[in-house]
């Protein structure tokens, strides 16, 4: 979808980035002055590259040394900017289709009522852009962006100007987006709480270049990229879907690639994916089967490595049903149980430290829509019902 | 009733006439200067910017007088417009309306000038992003956006064109019926003993044509920034 490979000079900052990503969301997270921001002008011909080729479903948009630079309205690109932009003169459904309006009507693939649906902004389309809410400004950035039927589109922190509750009411119709439309979406970030509820792969920026690039719940599980993820307790971040909700034990069952997950009830659908986060300190580990325990989840696993980080704290990773788990525990712990790569345990997490705040609903790509037909029977788009969730992190 | 004699008619006339020709045919050439200095770098900026100023500073007798060599009959640019169009500027309504435009080009360009600097280029930007060409973005994001700099600038432009009077008399004179303006026969009034009542009558019109032309400038303006507003 998106091949790029780019250097540009700005004054003693260089961003020196190449990364490919694919369908779906892919994140662009990193602190402010990574260099994020200047990549997606980079890809929307807003800035121009010393060097470097970008290209966006086979079609080179740049290229320094074949001096390709097509200008940025002809490289069809939805940008949403963390400002949103809209045309202070025009009202909503002008907004809305000035994009569209420009595109040959045969290249006009997304639906306008589709749009302003999936978006819930069929009650401002007469109203003028300074009358609306910082939330309502930015779902109609969103809306014009998309009905320009884009081949991918970027966006440039599109909820950093928001308050919370704000942000809550449009995090989940990007999510929804990307998969209703099948448009891939390169989502730049500083906000964990997005890119983990949004991204299906993640590029860790640092100081102008990528770190690391790979799905985002492996990322987010590996140690020693800790220092790119930023102040984010240790932990696993790992899939799962919802299975079923018990009213008699208040708890709501998930099942991931090592079993069945216990936690505190959720308001999440019966089936809607989801990605959510264990502190490596809220595992415990077993050698056997500790028998009739309080604790809820009790999986069976093998060990994967072993590290001692200082003399009191060990980083266990752990293999789980082909899911990594990140567990640590005490070297005294370590010193009595001489855990060793291969040894089978027991990996034990209470339900109740599966916190609601850190189980976030997740598109996960086009396969996802297939496996669950049932829940879009009409092309509604699915997620809506998360905007009921607070997936904010306490 | 107050009724207007014919002397008085052909002046209001003529000064509209002069002022609202100068303002039109100005406009454009306004906007792009405005724009170039808003917008663009490039050598030799302070001086098209001194130049554009330069009526502001200069007594009109100066300018008129300038353009008297240049636009004459005789003058370089002048006997070429006569020999290629036949068009005679010196001694001529037109002329009244050049050199009013002069005289009130850098109000205009000013105010354009500051209404473009502060658009947000961002908006731009989006517009761009959104598939509209550099040109098509300037018709339909950048010139509404800077409406209310472009109604002031025609407003202040039109304002001083009415009162223009140095410049005016030095390059195309007083000639009843073609260059005549009002502020040009209130000078003719006041040399003429015994005219004092006329002199007055001819203020007193003087003063509610300005006031009218203020007026309108701000319910036009309030209309627009009411537009944009929402």
């Amino acid at each position: 979808m998106l091949d790029l490979s780019v250097i540009r000079q700005q004054g003693s900052f260089r961003v020196n980035v190449t990364l490919q990503a694919g369908a779906g969301i892919t994140a662009l997270f990193g602190p402010s002055g990574s260099g994020k921001t200047s990549v997606i002008n980079m890809v929307a011909g807003l800035a121009r590259p010393d060097q470097g080729r970008i290209v966006v479903d086979g079609r080179v948009l740049f290229d320094a040394a074949e001096g390709v630079d097509i200008p940025p309205e002809r490289r069809r690109l939805g940008y949403v900017f963390q400002d949103g932009r809209l045309f202070p003169h025009l009202s909503v459904r002008a907004n809305l289709t000035f994009g569209r309006d420009r595109l040959p009507p045969s290249d006009r693939k997304v639906d306008f009522d589709a749009v302003v649906e999936v978006l819930g902004i069929d009650h401002l389309l007469d109203r003028r852009p300074a009358l609306l809410s910082g939330g309502e400004k930015q779902r109609v950035a969103i809306g014009r962006a998309l009905l320009a039927s884009p081949r991918i589109l970027l966006m440039d922190e599109p909820l950093a100007a928001l308050d919370s509750n704000r942000k809550a009411e449009v995090l989940p119709f990007i999510g929804a987006l990307s998969r209703r439309f099948g448009i891939p979406i390169l989502y730049v970030s500083h906000s964990m709480d997005e890119v983990l509820s949004l991204a299906d792969t993640l590029v860790l920026m640092d100081q102008g270049r990528a770190a690391a690039i790979g799905p985002t719940e492996e990322l987010l599980s590996r140690p020693e990229l800790r220092p790119l993820t930023g102040r984010w307790e240790a932990g696993s971040v790992i899939r799962a879907q919802v299975e079923s909700h018990d009213p008699r034990t208040g708890m709501t069952r998930l099942r991931f690639g090592g079993g069945i997950l216990a936690m505190a009830r959720n308001h999440l659908a019966v089936g809607a994916q989801v990605r959510l986060r264990i502190q490596a300190s809220d595992i415990a580990i077993a050698l056997d089967h500790p028998g009739r325990v309080s604790v809820r989840n009790i999986l069976p696993a093998h060990v994967l490595s072993v590290t001692q980080r200082d003399t009191s704290l060990v980083d266990v990773m752990l293999d789980c049903g082909g899911t990594p788990l990140w567990a640590q525990i005490s070297g005294w712990a370590q010193a009595d149980l001489g855990l060793k790569p291969g040894m089978q345990v027991h990996a034990m997490v209470k339900a109740l430290t599966i916190a609601r705040g850190e189980v976030a609903e997740t598109g996960g790509g086009e396969e996802d829509c297939r496996r669950r037909p049932a829940l879009d029977p009409c092309g509604r788009p699915f997620a809506l019902g998360a905007s009921s969730v607070d997936l904010r992190r306490e | 009733m107050f009724t207007l004699t014919a002397l008085e008619q052909e002046a209001l006339y003529l000064s509209l006439l002069v002022s609202g020709w100068a303002v039109v045919g100005s406009l454009p050439l306004g906007i792009g200067c405005a724009w170039l200095l808003a917008r663009r770098d490039f050598p030799g900026k302070s001086l098209v910017d001194g130049l554009i100023h330069l009526p502001l500073v200069l007594p009109p007798v100066v300018v008129g007088y300038f353009l008297l060599v240049m636009l004459g009959r005789r003058g370089p640019v002048g006997a070429l417009l006569h020999d290629w169009f036949g068009l005679t500027l010196a001694f001529t309504w037109k002329g009244a309306a050049i050199a009013s435009a002069v005289i009130a080009f850098p109000l205009m360009v000013r105010a354009i000038r500051l209404s473009l600097e502060s658009v947000d280029r961002g908006l731009e930007q989006a517009a761009r992003t959104l598939g509209c060409g550099p040109i098509a973005t300037f018709f339909t994001i950048t010139l509404p956006l800077v409406m209310p700099g472009i109604l002031t600038g025609v407003i202040l432009a039109f304002a001083r064109s009415l009162s223009e009077f140095g410049a005016t008399i030095t390059f195309v004179s007083n000639i009843p019926g073609e260059t005549r303006t009002l502020p040009i026969a209130l000078y003719a009034l006041t040399q003429v003993p015994g005219e004092d009542a006329a002199a007055m009558r001819l203020c007193v019109i003087s003063v509610v044509v300005a006031f009218a032309a203020l007026l309108a400038s701000e319910i036009l303006s309030r209309r627009v920034q009411a537009r944009l507003k929402g």
